[in-house]
């Protein structure tokens, strides 16, 4: 197995069982994937659909594993290139004390994608905490 | 978020993020050999780092790699910017850089 692209860990003060229906909902695949959301039924063997704002979509990843709310780890199709191997994402959910640790461990993206995801997850774990810890989606406040 | 600030508030530490921002997750052995740190020195800022959750490190095989976590950072700057500032100040972190031609600050 190849190391990690990237690791990000952050605290949040919540529920294992919040954190893990707020990581799979659809709203949160939003903010990190830039074309669309994310779609499935995040069990193992299920298929990700990525779905457009016409409502397009189109098969892009694949769940490997699924162990709510502890454990979710997926492939996805970053590039066009479908040569390339799908990178893989994994969350990993730990009760710390008052709070839940969330690592997100990132595979297999190349340097230009890797630039690109990096600032779309650390912008929505700290939107996720934000979401979670005030209960105010401050997105929808000023949008 | 005071650990994040006494963390950042030294400048061999903020070298060593900026080591694993130009390459990441790099072994202890790795990131001595590109500073000039005491093999002591490189592992009490790491632990720092670690306690403020800026550096992560995970086991890769028998291999333990540090990787920069950013979120902590992200956090402080989503505490006092708000969304709608982030386009100007993204053009004035831009015009920074291209007149001081991404030279580092120490």
């Amino acid at each position: 197995m190849d190391k990690p692209t990237f690791i990000y860990v952050t605290y949040i003060v919540t529920t294992l069982e919040q954190l893990w229906e707020e990581l799979t909902s659809e709203s949160f695949t939003q903010q990190y994937w830039e074309d669309g959301q994310l779609q499935s039924d995040w069990q193992v063997g299920s298929s990700i659909q990525q779905v457009n704002q016409n409502g397009e979509s189109v098969d892009i990843g694949e769940v490997l594993q699924s162990e709510p709310p502890y454990r979710l780890t997926y492939t996805v199709q970053v590039t066009d290139t479908t040569e390339a191997q799908p990178s893989r994402v994994r969350f990993e959910l730990e009760q710390s004390g008052a709070t839940v640790k969330l690592t997100l461990i990132h595979h297999r993206l190349d340097a230009q994608s890797c630039m690109a995801m990096g600032h779309r997850w650390t912008a929505s774990l700290s939107y996720l905490k934000q979401l979670l810890e005030t209960k105010e989606d401050l997105l929808r406040l000023v949008a | 978020m005071d650990a994040v600030f006494k963390a950042l508030a030294d400048p061999s530490r903020r070298e060593l993020l900026d080591q694993l921002y130009r390459h990441n997750g790099q072994t202890l052995r790795e990131l001595c050999d590109h500073l000039d740190m005491t093999r002591q020195a490189v592992t009490k800022h790491l632990k720092m780092l670690e306690t403020a959750n800026l550096v992560v490190v995970v086991w890769h095989g028998r291999e333990k790699l540090h990787y920069l976590n950013p979120v902590p950072i992200q956090e402080i700057y989503d505490r006092w910017l708000s969304k709608y500032e982030r386009h100007q100040l993204d053009a004035l972190s831009q015009l920074k850089q291209k007149l001081e031609g991404n030279t580092q600050e120490t």
